[in-house]
C-alpha cells in the first residue's frame, strides 16, 4: 500500500461522494459547498497525476471564482426549498436514473473492454516535467497562441453577455 | 377517294363539334341542320365515289386498306386507326350515310322549334361518327370504339328530352335500360374480343381471319368465341335474351327510332357476325345457335307486335323480329342474304318509322292508334309512303322486301329444312297482318279521334320529301339482288358482289344438295299467297268489322294478356336478375363493403393516426428536463451502437 | 502504480453523477452545478491521459475547458437572475413555455 494508493482512494472517495451529496440535498447552499469539497478532491487527485499547474488553477479558478459566484447568485436570489421531485413526478426520477445508470455502464465497458490500452506510464520526471508552469506556458504562447486569443474573446463576450443580460433596464 | 374514306368519319365528328360547341349560339336552325346534314351527306357522295372506284376494280382486288395512325402498339398487341374499304364495308357505309342523311333532312323538319335542336344534330353526327368507325374498321378494337360509341349516342338520345314521363318512368330510365342492357352485351364481345387475342396475337381482321381459316385450331376455340361475339350482337341488336331494351327505346324522338333503331344501330350486330364469318363457319354449332335464337326472336317479336296500340311500339317489335330475320340468315350460311335485308329493311323500317313521325306530328304528338283512323285524306302523302313501305315489309313482289326476304326463306329450307322455312313463313303471315292491322287503323276506316280538339294536317315538304326518297328505295331496292332462278348465274348481282368476302367462310360451310328451280318456285308462291292472305284478313277485320278482333281477344283472354304484356318478359328479368341484383349491392355491397369495409378502413386510419399523435403528442411536455433526458437517452443508443461496432 | 483504469471509473462515476444531477433537480442552480461537475470529470480524462501518454496537450485542453467552463458558469448565471425577475422562480418545471 503505497502512499500514492492511500491518497488515491482517499480523494477518490471524497470527490464520489461529495458529487453524490451534491445532488441529493435540498439546499442549494449545501450542495454549492458540497461541490467545492469535490473541486478540492479533484485537486489533490491532478497533483497525484502530477499535473501541479493544473491542480492550482483548479483550485483558483473552479473553486475560487465560479463557485463564489455560484453563492453570490444563490445568494441574491434566494430560491426556494424546492419540493422533492419524488412527489410531483416519481417515473421520471426513476427514468432519469436508469438512463444514468446505462450511461455508467457503457463507459465502463468502454473502459475495460475497449483495449488498445497498453499504456505503459512514461517516468515520473517525464510526468513532472509536463505539468510545470513552464512548460504549460511554453505550449500556450507557442503552439496554441490561436486558441488563447479566441477563448479571450470568449471572456469578452462572456462578460458583456453577462452585463446586458442581468442588468436592470433603463427607465 | 378510297384513300380518303377517313373523311367519312372525320366530318361527322367536326360536325359534331361545331354543333356541340357552338350550337347554343347559333340561333338559325336551318345553319345548324345544314351542317349537321352536310356533314353527313358529303361522306356518303364519297362513298358512292369509293363505290365506283372499286366497282372498276376487277372482282379479286377489291380491297382497300387505307391507316390513319397508330393507336396502340404494345408487344404483339397493334392496333391502329386503320380503315378498311371491301365490298361489305362499302355497302353498309352507303347504306348508313345515305338514309342518315335523308333522316337529317326529315330531323330537320321533325325537330323544328325544340329548344335541344343543336344538341339534336350534334348527337346525330356523333352517331354517324360511331357507326362509320364500327362499319370500317379493320380491327376489333377500333369497331368495338364504335360500337360503343353507338351505344353512348343511344343513351344520349333516347334520353333527348330528358324531363318527359315515359309509360311509368321516365325517358332517362328508358335511356338508361338501353344503355346497360347494351353493356351486357358488350361484356360478351370484350369476352370474345380477349379470346381472338389470345388465339391469334392480332386483333386485326385480315389477320385473324387467314389465320383462322389456315391454322388448326380446336373446333370448340372458335365456338367460344362465336357464341361471345354473338352475345355481344343480341345486346346491340336486340335479340332474344337481350331484346328489352328495343321498345323502351321508342321514348326517344321518332328520327331518332327511324335511325338508330331500324336502320343503323341495331343492324351493327348483324355487320359484325357477317364480318367475321369465317369463325362464325368454323363454329357449326354457334352458327346453329345463332339461327335459332334469330328464329325464335323473329316469331316472338312479331306475336307480340300484334296486340300493341302505341304506333312506335308496333314498329319496335316489327324490328326485333325482322332482325331475327337476319341471324336466321346469318346462322344458315347465307351472310349476303343477311346483308341485303338489312339494306333493304333500312329502307322500308325507316320509310316506317319516318312516317309515323308524320302521323304523330300531325296528330299533336298521339301516338295511341286507337285514337287514329281514317287518316289518309288529311296525310296523303304519307299514307301512300307508309302503305309501300307496308307492302315492302310484307314481301310482296316486286318490292325491296320480297327479295331479300326470300332469299332468307329459301336459304331456311335448303339449310335448315322444311320446319324452319314454315315458321319462317309463319312470321312473314303474321309480320303482314300486323303491318297491316296498322295502316287499317292509322289511315282508313272511321275516323275515332275527336274532330273539333285535333286537326290532323299533312307535314311540311322537308318531311315528306324524305318519306317520297325512301319509298323509291324500297319499291325499286331490291332489284340489285334478284335471285338466279329468275336472272339465271351470276344475275344476283348483290350476292357476286358481296362472295369474295365470303368466300372463305362458304368454304368452311357444308352445303346441302342441289334444289330445282321448281321447288324454289313454288315455295315462293306459297309465301306471297299466304301473305296476300294475311292483309286481305287484316284489312277485312280493322277497316269492316273490328268487333271479330275483340271477339277473339276476349276468348283468348290469357294468351291476349300474355302478348299485350310482352311475356311478361320485362317481369321476369325484374323479379331474377334486377331486384337480386339491388337487394346484392344495398345489403351487401353499399352497406358492408363500403360503409364498413372502405368508410372504415379511411376512417380506421384516420382515427389511428390521431390516437398515435394522442400518444406522441406526450412527448412535448415542454419541460426541458424531460427534454433532456431524452437526449441522454439518445446518447446511450448512440454509444450503444458504437460499442457494438467495435 | 495505478493502472489508468482506476482514473477513468471515477470520471465515469461523477461524469454518470453530473448527468443524473441534471435530469432529477429542478433547482436551476443546482442544475448548472451538476453541469460543471460533468465538465470537471471530463477535465479528470484530459489530465489522465495527458499524463499517462507523456503528451502536454491534455493539460492545455483543459486550460480552455476551463475557460469556457467559467463563460458560461457566468452567462447561464447571467439569464438566471433575469429570469427570476421576470417568473419570480428558479423551479425548472416551471419554464415550459415551449409546451406550446
Amino acid at each position: 500500500m503505497t502512499l500514492e494508493i492511500i491518497l488515491f482512494i482517499l480523494f477518490a472517495l471524497i470527490g464520489a461522494a461529495s458529487g453524490v451529496l451534491m445532488i441529493t440535498r435540498k439546499n442549494p447552499v449545501m450542495s454549492a459547498l458540497f461541490l467545492i469539497l469535490n473541486f478540492a478532491a479533484l485537486a489533490g487527485i491532478y497533483l497525484l497525476l502530477n499535473a501541479q499547474f493544473i491542480a492550482v488553477v483548479q483550485i483558483i479558478v473552479y473553486a475560487g471564482a465560479i463557485m463564489v459566484l455560484f453563492l453570490f447568485v444563490i445568494m441574491l436570489l434566494r430560491p426556494d426549498a424546492e419540493i422533492s421531485i419524488l412527489r410531483t413526478n416519481p417515473l421520471l426520477k426513476y427514468v432519469a436514473i436508469g438512463v444514468g445508470v446505462l450511461v455508467f455502464a457503457q463507459l465502463i465497458y468502454l473502459i475495460f473492454f475497449f483495449k488498445p490500452l497498453n499504456i505503459t506510464p512514461s517516468d515520473v520526471a517525464e510526468r513532472i516535467q509536463i505539468g510545470t508552469v513552464e512548460n504549460i506556458g511554453t505550449e500556450i504562447y507557442t503552439k496554441y497562441i490561436i486558441p488563447v486569443q479566441v477563448a479571450g474573446f470568449l471572456l469578452l463576450s462572456a462578460t458583456i453577455g453577462a452585463l446586458v443580460l442581468a442588468k436592470k433596464k433603463f427607465e | 377517294m378510297i384513300n380518303w374514306i377517313y373523311l367519312t368519319v372525320a366530318l361527322p365528328m367536326i360536325g359534331f363539334l361545331i354543333n356541340g360547341l357552338l350550337g347554343s349560339k347559333i340561333k338559325n336552325e336551318k345553319v345548324i341542320g345544314i351542317i349537321g346534314s352536310s356533314a353527313v351527306g358529303i361522306p356518303f357522295l364519297i362513298s358512292v365515289v369509293a363505290l365506283f372506284e372499286l366497282l372498276a376494280l376487277p372482282n379479286d382486288q377489291r380491297v382497300f386498306n387505307v391507316p390513319l395512325f397508330t393507336w396502340l402498339s404494345s408487344g404483339w398487341l397493334n392496333v391502329s386507326f386503320a380503315y378498311r374499304v371491301d365490298q361489305l364495308s362499302i355497302v353498309m357505309a352507303l347504306v348508313v350515310t345515305g338514309v342518315g342523311f335523308i333522316i337529317h333532312i326529315y330531323s330537320i323538319g321533325y325537330m323544328h322549334g325544340d329548344k335541344g335542336f343543336w344538341r339534336f344534330f350534334a348527337y346525330l353526327n356523333l352517331f354517324i361518327f360511331a357507326m362509320m368507325n364500327l362499319i370500317l374498321a379493320d380491327n376489333f378494337l377500333l369497331l368495338f370504339l364504335g360500337w360503343e360509341g353507338v351505344g353512348l349516342c343511344s343513351y344520349l338520345l333516347i334520353g333527348f328530352w330528358y324531363d318527359r314521363k315515359f309509360e311509368k318512368s321516365t325517358t332517362s330510365d328508358a335511356a338508361k335500360k338501353a344503355f346497360i342492357v347494351n353493356r351486357i352485351g358488350d361484356f360478351g364481345f370484350l369476352l370474345g374480343m380477349f379470346l381472338i387475342y389470345i388465339t391469334f396475337n392480332s386483333l386485326n381482321f385480315a389477320e385473324v381471319f387467314s389465320r383462322a381459316a389456315a391454322l388448326s385450331i380446336p373446333t370448340y376455340v372458335f365456338e367460344f368465341i362465336a357464341i361471345f361475339l354473338f352475345i355481344g350482337a343480341t345486346g346491340k341488336s336486340a335479340q332474344i335474351p337481350l331484346f328489352v331494351w328495343l321498345p323502351d327505346a321508342m321514348a326517344g324522338p321518332t328520327p331518332v327510332s327511324a335511325l338508330i333503331h331500324a336502320a343503323t344501330m341495331v343492324t351493327a350486330g348483324v355487320y359484325m357476325v357477317a364480318r367475321c364469318s369465317v369463325i362464325f363457319a368454323l363454329a357449326p354449332s354457334a352458327m346453329a345457335v345463332v339461327a335459332v335464337i334469330g328464329l325464335l326472336t323473329a316469331v316472338f317479336a312479331a306475336s307480340i307486335g300484334l296486340v300493341q296500340t302505341d304506333i312506335k311500339k308496333v314498329l319496335a317489335y316489327s324490328t326485333v323480329s325482322q332482325l331475327g330475320y337476319m341471324f336466321l340468315a346469318l346462322g344458315l350460311g347465307a351472310f349476303s342474304a343477311a346483308i341485303f335485308h338489312v339494306m333493304t329493311h333500312a329502307f322500308f323500317k325507316a320509310l316506317l318509322f319516318l312516317g309515323a313521325g308524320s302521323v304523330i306530328h300531325g296528330m299533336h304528338e298521339e301516338q295511341d292508334i286507337s285514337r287514329y283512323g281514317g287518316l289518309k285524306k288529311y296525310m296523303p302523302t304519307t299514307y301512300i309512303t307508309f302503305l309501300l313501305a307496308s307492302i315492302a315489309i310484307a314481301g310482296i313482289p316486286p318490292f325491296s322486301g320480297f327479295f331479300s326476304k326470300d332469299e332468307i326463306l329459301w336459304h331456311a329450307y335448303i339449310n335448315g329444312g322444311l320446319f324452319v322455312w314454315i315458321i319462317g313463313v309463319f312470321t312473314a303471315l303474321l309480320t303482314a297482318f300486323y303491318m297491316f292491322r296498322l295502316v287499317s287503323l292509322t289511315f282508313e276506316g272511321k275516323e275515332r279521334f275527336d274532330h273539333h280538339s285535333v286537326h290532323p294536317h299533312e307535314s311540311p315538304k322537308i318531311m315528306t320529301i324524305p318519306l317520297i326518297v325512301l319509298a323509291v328505295l324500297s319499291v325499286i331496292g331490291g332489284f340489285i339482288g334478284i335471285p338466279e332462278v329468275f336472272s339465271g348465274t351470276g344475275g344476283n348481282l348483290f350476292s357476286s358482289w358481296l362472295e369474295p368476302v365470303f368466300k372463305t367462310a362458304n368454304s368452311k360451310i357444308h352445303h346441302f344438295g342441289l334444289h330445282s328451280h321448281f321447288e324454289e318456285i313454288l315455295l315462293m308462291a306459297l309465301s306471297v299467297a299466304g301473305v296476300v292472305f294475311s292483309i286481305w284478313l287484316a284489312r277485312h277485320i280493322y277497316i269492316k268489322n273490328t268487333r271479330i278482333a275483340d271477339s277473339v281477344a276476349a276468348k283468348f283472354k290469357g294468351f291476349y294478356s300474355l302478348l299485350r304484356n310482352k311475356y311478361f318478359i320485362d317481369e321476369l328479368y325484374d323479379s331474377t336478375v334486377v331486384n337480386p341484383i339491388k337487394k346484392v349491392s344495398e345489403n351487401l355491397l353499399y352497406r358492408i363493403n363500403d360503409v364498413k369495409i372502405i368508410d372504415g378502413a379511411v376512417n380506421g386510419t384516420a382515427a389511428l393516426v390521431d390516437k398515435l399523435s394522442a400518444l406522441i403528442r406526450k412527448f412535448q411536455t415542454g419541460a426541458v428536463q424531460f427534454y433532456a433526458v431524452i437526449m441522454v437517452f439518445g446518447i446511450v443508443v448512440a454509444l450503444f451502437w458504437i460499442l457494438l461496432s467495435l | 502504480m495505478i493502472p489508468v483504469e482506476y482514473y477513468l471509473v471515477l470520471s465515469a462515476f461523477m461524469f454518470t453523477t453530473g448527468v443524473i444531477g441534471v435530469l432529477i433537480r429542478r433547482n436551476a442552480i443546482v442544475l448548472f452545478m451538476s453541469i460543471e461537475l460533468m465538465l470537471n470529470s471530463a477535465n479528470l480524462t484530459f489530465v489522465t491521459f495527458a499524463s499517462f501518454l507523456g503528451d502536454s496537450a491534455g493539460q492545455v485542453f483543459i486550460f480552455f475547458v476551463m475557460t469556457v467552463a467559467a463563460a458560461e458558469a457566468a452567462v447561464g448565471l447571467a439569464i438566471m437572475i433575469a429570469l427570476f425577475r421576470n417568473k419570480q422562480t428558479l423551479n425548472a418545471d416551471e419554464v415550459n413555455v415551449l409546451k406550446w
